[in-house]
């Protein structure tokens, strides 16, 4: 997912970044501004209209499979309940199995923390907030076993950077 | 125009401008203090680390903010009748609320982040006492008092020209309609100009942003001495970035109106309200509003509607963007026969980096990116990009416009300096982003660190474009005042 966001933000700046440096070069080519003018309102009714033809498939295809609501039903998933402190986890699991689901159960016992897991690779794979007064419910299956880290993505104070617990996932 | 603006207004825009490049500079070597000890080149302790991190945003935020509304002022004022003495109580205020949060930093080690997301200011572990949080909280709110008072100044100055919100909107021309109202022989052009449009939507959108904004900031502090006041976690969080978002936001369209005034000096083809410009303008009033849930998405407890809407809105809102205000900006250019000075240069750049913002942070906008993006590096990559590369270089541009100066070779090498250091360093924080690595982390461990050197290597380079444009805009406002 990281690759596709960057790769996605990277061409399309590189190709902003080009359309600048054209019309830069351009610019001391005196030209009459009604016929720059109609050219821009042509350029901006197709702009406007690839975007809006895109705008749908993108919406409907990128919120298709949200990560909210994963407590409404625990099913067969493995329940791990978080607690976030200034400035550690509490975690009631040390062990979960790949390819089960897990349901994580966040809350936060001071401030606001950040939930994040980590795979061995170092990336993230996914997040929650952890707030006091609620229970965020974030659900994950591993894929691979592993020993997966959890650090904290919301500022919380002097020690937020040491915030880190780790998790152990076996073959199931 | 119908009227110039008056000397002491100037005079005022020109001190506004010189306190924003003066403390500009400051914050960025904060910035890059703080990136090269992530890099390990410095050995800050972590509580000076965040204390720099919370002086950093509050400070940068407050800066856009005196760059956006000294370029508002200066041009509405030529528009409408403002009250001068009301926009300088506001620089007032706005130095003595730094004065107390410097205070409250760095001599109470007050460092809750530019966020203070509640209710952090009151639990801090040991960090810093109630005092210097309210400290710090209330000069914030009195910084806030400032910008609600010359916006309401402005509201009323429109109202009195205009009649109403939706005729300073350009509305009777949008729908094709009539100017209507009681007031509409006292409007002298059919439709307003684009000042007039940018100054009203940021008048509706600043003062709900700072009435939010002040409301939590009151709430926290009372919250600081009675714990039993409380409010919930999540609330205040709706609180905080519907404020944050807004306000940070319209300090970008409230410096934009320097490209819409000065850019066309230098094209000879002046820019017009046209209905796409103001269609755009009137969606962005709406959309800046609701579209503050995008910085929610990771909080599940929130309803689900909200929160596509945050998606939704984010993909929209970034068409008036890129579609009206760059496509304008390029085809006003394009072949304009313009003569290249420092003004327009930066201008012209400022638009490609709020263009080139508004890509990531719509990347990041999308619910399941933002499952593996939130708060990493991505987040002040996609923002330092539009206010680096965006608001910036807006100020720079109008800074030289006050000095009525072209610009030499010295102020070329500062230009292509602050682009190169600029670009490599917002592309360093997205890369980094892209590996996953957290932000606001006071230490990085070794594999957060790839990316830390060469972006703090791109600070340096554009902190020196930035400090050499300061200091030639700084000897031409002593010079212009010995003459």
């Amino acid at each position: 997912m990281q690759e596709i966001a960057w790769s996605i933000t990277l061409w399309l700046t590189i190709i902003l970044a080009v359309t600048y440096l054209y019309v830069a070069m351009k610019s001391g080519d005196a030209a009459d501004a009604s016929s720059v003018a109609g050219a821009a309102g042509s350029l901006r009714t197709w702009l406007f209209a690839m975007l809006a033809f895109a705008f749908v498939p993108v919406t409907l295809m990128t919120t298709a499979d949200l990560p909210y609501g994963a407590g409404a039903s625990t099913g067969k998933a493995q329940v791990v309940n978080v607690k976030g402190f200034q400035w550690y986890w509490e975690m009631d699991q040390e062990e979960v199995k790949a390819g089960i689901p897990v349901l994580f159960k966040v809350e936060a016992a001071d401030v606001n923390h950040g939930f994040a897991i980590y795979d061995e690779d170092n990336v993230l794979i996914t997040q929650t907030q952890a707030m006091p007064g609620y229970t965020n419910n974030l659900k994950v299956t591993f894929t691979k076993p592993g020993t997966y880290k959890f650090l904290c993505l919301e500022y919380c104070g002097r020690q937020h950077h040491a915030m880190e617990i780790t998790l152990n996932v076996t073959s199931n | 125009m119908s009227n110039d603006i008056s000397a002491g207004g100037r005079l005022t825009v020109v001190i506004y401008q010189a306190v924003a490049a003066v403390v500009l500079l400051l914050l960025m070597t904060f910035g890059l203090l703080m990136r090269y000890s992530q890099a390990g080149g410095l050995d800050l302790s972590e509580d000076l680390f965040y204390q720099l991190m919370t002086a950093h945003g509050i400070g940068m935020v407050g800066i856009a903010a005196i760059c956006g509304v000294s370029i508002m002022w200066f041009f509405l004022s030529q528009y409408v009748q403002l009250t001068t003495e009301i926009f300088v109580l506001n620089l007032i205020l706005f130095l003595v609320g730094v004065v107390m949060i410097l205070s409250a930093i760095f001599l109470g080690g007050f460092a809750g982040a530019w966020t203070f997301l509640y209710p952090l200011p009151r639990i801090s572990g040991g960090a810093w006492g109630p005092s210097m949080a309210a400290l710090h909280l209330g000069g914030v709110l009195l910084i806030g008092v400032g910008f609600l008072l010359v916006h309401l100044d402005c509201g009323y100055a429109i109202l009195k020209k205009y009649g109403s919100l939706t005729n300073a909107l350009g509305w009777p021309t949008l729908f094709g309609g009539p100017q209507t109202g009681k007031f509409q022989h006292q409007v002298d052009e059919a439709t307003p100009p684009p000042t007039v449009v940018a100054s009203t939507m940021v008048t509706i959108v600043n003062i709900l942003g700072l009435v939010s904004g002040a409301s939590i900031l009151v709430i926290t502090i009372v919250n600081l001495f009675v714990p039993s006041f409380a409010i919930s976690a999540l609330l205040g969080k709706n609180m905080i970035f519907f404020f944050g978002h807004v306000f940070i936001n319209a300090t970008i369209y409230m410096a934009v109106i320097a490209v819409y005034e000065i850019l066309p000096r230098y094209t000879g083809r002046p820019w017009k309200s046209s209905r796409p410009f103001l269609a755009a303008w009137s969606f962005s009033t709406v959309a800046v509003l609701i579209v503050y849930p995008h910085h929610l998405l990771m909080d599940f407890p929130m309803p689900v509607w909200m929160l596509v809407m945050g998606q939704v809105i984010s993909y929209l809102s970034g068409i008036p963007i890129l579609v009206v205000t760059a496509l304008g900006a390029l085809a006003y250019v394009h072949r304009s026969g313009i003569k290249w000075g420092m003004a327009p240069s930066l201008l012209f750049l400022a638009t490609f980096g709020w263009a080139a913002g508004a890509i990531p942070a719509i990347v990041d906008g999308t619910i399941v990116v933002n499952s593996v993006l939130h708060n990493t590096l991505w987040v002040p990559g996609h923002f330092h990009t539009y206010l680096l590369l965006g608001l910036v270089p807006m100020a720079l541009g109008f800074m030289y416009f006050l000095i009525e100066e072209e610009g030499s070779t010295i102020d070329l090498a500062a230009f292509w300096a602050f682009i190169i250091g600029g670009m490599g360093f917002t592309m360093t924080f997205l890369m980094a982003g892209a590996a996953s690595v957290p932000r606001r982390f006071a230490e990085h461990q070794p594999w957060m660190q790839g990316m830390d050197t060469l972006g703090s290597a791109f600070a340096a380079l554009a902190i020196l474009g930035v400090a050499l444009i300061a200091v030639r805009f700084l000897g031409g406002v002593l010079a212009s005042l010995k003459a």
